[in-house]
């Protein structure tokens, strides 16, 4: 023990354990961690596993993996308890979302001990903000359930909400999920990672503590076989997953056709990006705040660093002088910043991966100091000598170590820091707001730090882009994963294409004595099938309309290749949009006739009526242009944050057989009104229309590229669409089956599906056919967070 | 740990290391937020660190009423800081603060009361606080004072000068004040709440340094905004970068606001994360203080007898 005396030439901190009898007393006296269901809390009656403090490796518990029939009872009273707590008002599920934020406020101390226990997270990161944010989330929350009917009119809640968290953030990622599906009206079925179940548990407690309807909340512990038979559950309505890309693949396909509802919040590789006019100090210190932050075990961590040449070895060294300063061990102390991994297995990961990282040549620098002899401790640090090839690099190494590049120009950066399949978070570092905003603008990010990192707030809307998943949580984008339009779900079964394509010659087509040769729309050109052949189309009786182009897989490569390219559209100016869509309106009407006509021999009703429409919601669109934008929320003091609506990049579009203008116009004009480029599949059975419609494109100052027209068999054009990596997003109007068959082929990228299941819309119907649904499915949200300060 | 270093000697006016230099005020508040989290003492480790911000305290006394018998008293204190007993009880007999500051005027009260405890007297100079009196009248002040006996000199520089842009002119003035210090350490006052904006305190801090400053120096205690963290923490990462270029060391004194046990932690925890524990050490790290003493003093004897105190048992400074 050394004197005060000597602590005053040392000046060393000493040890500030946090109290924790009462908390370990609370997990002592409940030797199995068990399921919450129907408001009561349910023996397990199947297998358990041991809840390990990763931090001292002793048992604290077992947790209950649950059976596929808890499950079942689970559902089962969600869904009982659906009808009832979806009729309430929205001002008494308000009454019941901010008593349990209070009272997550007045347990605020029991919580954050609880889950430092369990998880081996610092308690200073659980006390001062895991628990402070949960409580933060179910507040915000209880206002959206106050203003539901205000803000979402004709919407209705999903259902029966099945959530699966995972373990880096327990209590936080509960409240992401349950407090947006209780404000909109769902009941929910939540499973805790089985290496974190104890704050899930007590916060059952405070649901009995509030009086929440039974059934409200279930809570099931279990594993990942647990999260498949909820996931997998047929009275599930909606599926929200948070965890990493490959299990948010297998949840993709195993729910595929079923109709449900799927946001992912998967995993990430996100760049932290120090430009030379960065404030090198601040950066360095937001190192500690994204990688060195709950252990480097944050989806959303700057794991990247991209830092300018001129300054990196100024950078590097301030970096290395900084991590030098970090206090690695017991978690429960109050002036730690690194905890423990969340379980050895973890740890052996990513030990793994620093040795992998090393042995493909990238040097490692580690913090100093000795770690604890006991419990999953990982050391903070970085690599150099990383490159963009090494598996570091691409791979997400979830603990305390980031990889570091180099990069000459802002430029280079960009591609740099998009050189990746994830597209979460990025964070910017410079003192020049051009060059941030014009960085943030251009990163494939969902979140956008400019000279922050992970900071957080219940109405920052907060997901990602390409395999990071899809969905936001937070916000109003974040009610809208669980809400639906009541519409979507009432349509009829749509028939099979009445027009089998048929390459045989048949029939001479009536019409015009000169042949006509309907092609492909590709790169603002006609182009031939390349397979060289063409279908019969058939009109009204049967009589031959004429041959339409068949196109195969390389014809949708082609087409995509030209999408990608055709990168100007999003660039423009919504005005500029607006304008083209106006100036297609306008090119339509001088052929109204003609197309009243071509409608008229496919048999189409109402013929006229499909022409105007179409024309109207060109104007529609063009008027949306401008005006479906983002927001600047109100997050934090001195912040501006901002939520941007931008479009995906290349869309998939696979109109409906029926109505083979005003089906197909009504998925092409909001996807393109939003920014995005599309390659769209045209009605099978009429395919004549299309073809004549790109003449209409032809002079109505389309950029090419921006609408490329496919004709053929739709699923087998709808597959390769759905399979390409390059495509970012899928519409579909198809069958029952093909909707199985393109959510399922869409994992591989993770492309967000929207497909009809095989019910028939009411195109003409505006509020079926036209909409805020159509615009929100065509955008992915940014959420850019920019504090100021002179 | 208190190895003896070189006095620094200052460098030629040197704008490259300054000129582009823009500070991310969010950011540094961010982290002078975050820091009093992220660390804490308790126990022993508390009251170590309570006497060690002692032994950092100027303890000051800066009015326009202050007397000769004031100053007497004030140094009293300075020479017991803490009641015997409970500096006993510490282990930690013989304790002093790290100064006494007063006017120049009041510079030979000073002395007199503080002689053979080596304590030394460090006295304002310069037309403290505003430093708008014609420069040979301030730079006479300086002399004045250390032929008074002052072994240290808290010089405040001339905001205008600063705010204009106009470094050059203002390495040139705290040249002439440093020279005119002699042996006596030079300690610079920057007048952050003037200089308003952390770019600003980070140009003064390095031109500062530059022109020979031993100590930079957050206030006088008369502006509308006295010592803060962000404010600090970017004086002291100025150092530190002075430190990394030239090799030689600076020593930081916050003043004005500081008034609490907790704010001598707070400011002893950002000394020792951005700098390290040797610049805890008074030859590095001062403390422009009154009132705080007392608050500490009451800490102490918390520790000590595990009952909270009041101030009536805690002589007055």
């Amino acid at each position: 023990m050394p004197t005060i005396k000597d602590i005053m030439e040392t000046m060393e901190y000493g040890p500030a354990p946090e109290a924790h009898a009462e908390v370990s007393a609370w997990i002592a006296a409940r030797p199995v961690i068990g399921h919450f269901i129907a408001g009561r809390f349910v023996e397990p009656t199947g297998k358990t596993t041991e809840v390990v403090n990763p931090a001292t490796e002793a048992v604290l518990t077992k947790v209950a993996l649950g059976s596929e029939a808890e499950v079942d009872s689970a559902v089962r009273a969600a869904r009982a308890a659906f009808p009832k707590w979806s009729a309430l008002p929205g001002h008494e599920r308000a009454k019941y979302l901010y008593a349990i934020a209070r009272h997550v406020q007045k347990r605020e101390r029991f919580l954050s001990v609880l889950e430092t226990i369990d998880n081996g997270k610092t308690i200073r990161e659980s006390r001062d903000i895991d628990i402070p944010l949960v409580a933060r989330h179910f507040y915000h929350h209880a206002g959206w359930a106050e203003l539901l009917d205000s803000e979402f009119p004709n919407h209705a809640p999903v259902g029966v909400c099945g959530q699966i968290i995972p373990w880096n953030f327990p209590l936080l990622m509960l409240a992401w999920k349950v407090a947006p599906a209780l404000a909109a009206g769902n009941t929910v079925v939540l499973k805790p990672a089985d290496l974190t179940p104890l704050t899930a548990h007590a916060f059952a407690g405070i649901c009995v503590e509030i009086g929440l309807p039974p059934g409200v909340v279930n809570i099931v512990q279990g594993d990942g076989a647990t999260g498949a038979a909820i996931a997998g559950h047929p009275d599930v309505d909606k599926v929200a997953f948070t965890g990493s890309t490959e299990v948010g693949r297998v949840i993709r396909r195993q729910i595929a056709g079923s109709g449900k509802k799927l946001s992912l919040e998967l995993g990430g590789k996100s760049p932290f990006i120090v430009f030379e006019d960065a404030d090198l100090d601040a950066a360095v210190e937001g190192v500690v705040d994204a990688i060195w932050f709950n252990q480097g075990e944050v989806c959303c961590a700057g794991s990247r660093i991209l830092v300018q040449e001129g300054v990196s070895e100024r950078f590097f060294d301030k970096l290395r002088a900084r991590m030098a300063t970090m206090r690695v061990g017991d978690p429960l102390d109050k002036t730690m910043d690194v905890g423990a991994i969340v379980s050895a297995t973890q740890l052996g990961r990513i030990n793994g991966l620093l040795a992998q990282g090393q042995a493909e040549g990238a040097t490692l620098h580690r913090a100093p100091g000795a770690l604890p002899a006991k419990g999953a401790f990982c050391a903070p640090g970085f690599f150099t000598g990383t490159a963009p090839a090494h598996t570091v690099s691409q791979t997400e190494i979830f603990g305390p170590v980031a990889t570091t590049l180099t990069f000459r120009t802002p430029d280079e950066a960009i591609t740099l820091a998009n050189d990746t399949r994830y597209g979460l978070a990025a964070s910017v570092w410079s003192e020049n707001i051009n060059r941030a905003i014009e960085t943030a603008a251009k990163v494939k990010a969902g979140l956008v730090w400019i000279n922050a990192t992970n900071i957080f707030d219940a109405s920052a809307p907060f997901g990602g882009f390409r395999e990071s998943g899809y969905g936001r949580e937070g916000g109003r984008a974040g009610m809208a994963e669980y809400l639906t339009t009541k519409w979507e779900k009432v349509g009829k079964a749509r028939p099979a294409p009445v027009l089998v394509p048929d390459v045989t010659p048949a029939a001479k087509a009536q019409g015009s004595d000169i042949d006509v040769t309907a092609k492909l729309y590709i790169g603002g050109k006609q182009a031939r099938a390349d397979g060289g052949q063409s279908y019969t189309v058939r009109g009204k009786g049967g009589t031959v309309l004429g041959q339409a182009a068949l196109a195969n897989r390389k014809d949708v490569r082609n087409a995509v290749e030209a999408a990608g390219k055709a990168t100007g559209w999003g660039g423009l100016t919504a005005h500029n949009r607006a304008q083209v869509l106006y100036f297609l309106a306008e090119n339509l009407v001088q052929r109204r006739a003609e197309f009243v006509a071509a409608l008229a021999a496919t048999g189409t009703p109402k013929p006229e009526e499909e022409v105007d429409l179409t024309i109207r919601r060109a104007f529609w669109y063009a008027a949306q242009a401008d005006k479906f934008d983002g927001a600047v929320t109100a997050t934090k003091s001195n912040h501006v944050t901002m939520t941007v609506n931008e479009p995906f990049g290349t869309m998939g579009i696979v109109a409906p057989d029926e109505a083979p203008l005003l089906g197909l116009m009504s998925l092409i004009l909001p996807a393109i009104a939003m920014g995005n480029r599309v390659v769209a599949v045209a009605s099978q059975s009429q395919p004549l229309v299309a073809a004549r419609l790109y003449q209409v494109l032809e002079t109505s100052d389309i950029p090419d590229g921006v609408i490329n027209l496919l004709t053929g068999e739709r699923d087998v054009l709808a597959k390769t669409l759905a399979e390409h990596d390059d495509v970012a997003a899928l519409w579909y109007c198809g069958s029952a089956e093909g909707s199985t068959m393109v959510e399922k082929a869409s994992a591989g990228n993770l492309k967000p599906v929207w497909s009809d299941l095989g019910r028939l819309r009411k195109w003409h119907d505006s509020e079926q056919g036209q909409g805020m649904e159509y615009l929100r499915r065509a955008v992915q949200v940014k959420t850019i967070w920019l504090p100021y300060g002179a | 740990m208190t190895d003896a270093f070189p006095r620094m000697t200052g460098t030629p006016f040197t704008p490259d290391w300054f000129d582009t230099i823009s500070v991310n005020t969010p950011a540094a508040e961010r982290r002078a937020s975050s820091l009093a989290g992220r660390r804490t003492v308790k126990k022993d480790w508390q009251a170590a660190w309570l006497a060690r911000a002692i032994t950092c305290i100027d303890l000051t006394t800066l009015a326009g009423d202050d007397t000769a018998g004031r100053v007497q008293r004030l140094c009293a204190k300075a020479r017991n800081p803490v009641r015997a007993d409970l500096l006993s009880a510490l282990g930690l007999e013989g304790l002093t603060v790290g100064a006494v500051c007063v006017y120049p005027t009041m510079v030979p009260h000073a002395a007199k009361a503080l002689e053979g405890s080596g304590i030394p007297v460090a006295s304002v100079a310069t037309g403290f606080p505003a430093g708008l009196t014609p420069l040979p009248l301030r730079l006479a002040e300086i002399r004045y004072a250390v032929e008074q006996g002052a072994a240290e000199i808290d010089i405040v520089i001339t905001r205008e000068l600063a705010l204009t842009g106009q470094w050059q002119a203002l390495y040139d003035e705290i040249r002439q004040m440093r020279e005119a210090c002699g042996d006596a350490h030079m300690k610079a006052i920057l007048a952050t709440g003037d200089l308003k904006t952390l770019t600003n305190v980070y140009k003064a801090s390095m031109v500062a340094m530059q022109a020979g400053a031993d100590f930079i120096k957050t206030s006088t205690g008369k502006e509308e905004v006295n010592a803060t963290l962000p404010v600090s923490l970017t004086m002291v990462r100025a150092l530190r970068d002075f430190r990394d270029l030239t090799g030689q060391w600076v020593g930081f004194k916050p003043a004005g606001g500081l008034k609490t046990a907790k704010d001598a932690m707070n400011w002893l925890i950002l000394m020792k994360e951005e700098l390290g524990t040797r610049w805890c050490m008074p030859d590095l790290f001062r403390i422009g203080a009154s009132s705080m003493l007392g608050d500490i003093e009451r800490q102490l004897e918390h520790h000590v007898t595990g009952r909270y105190s009041a101030a009536n048992r805690h002589a007055l400074a």
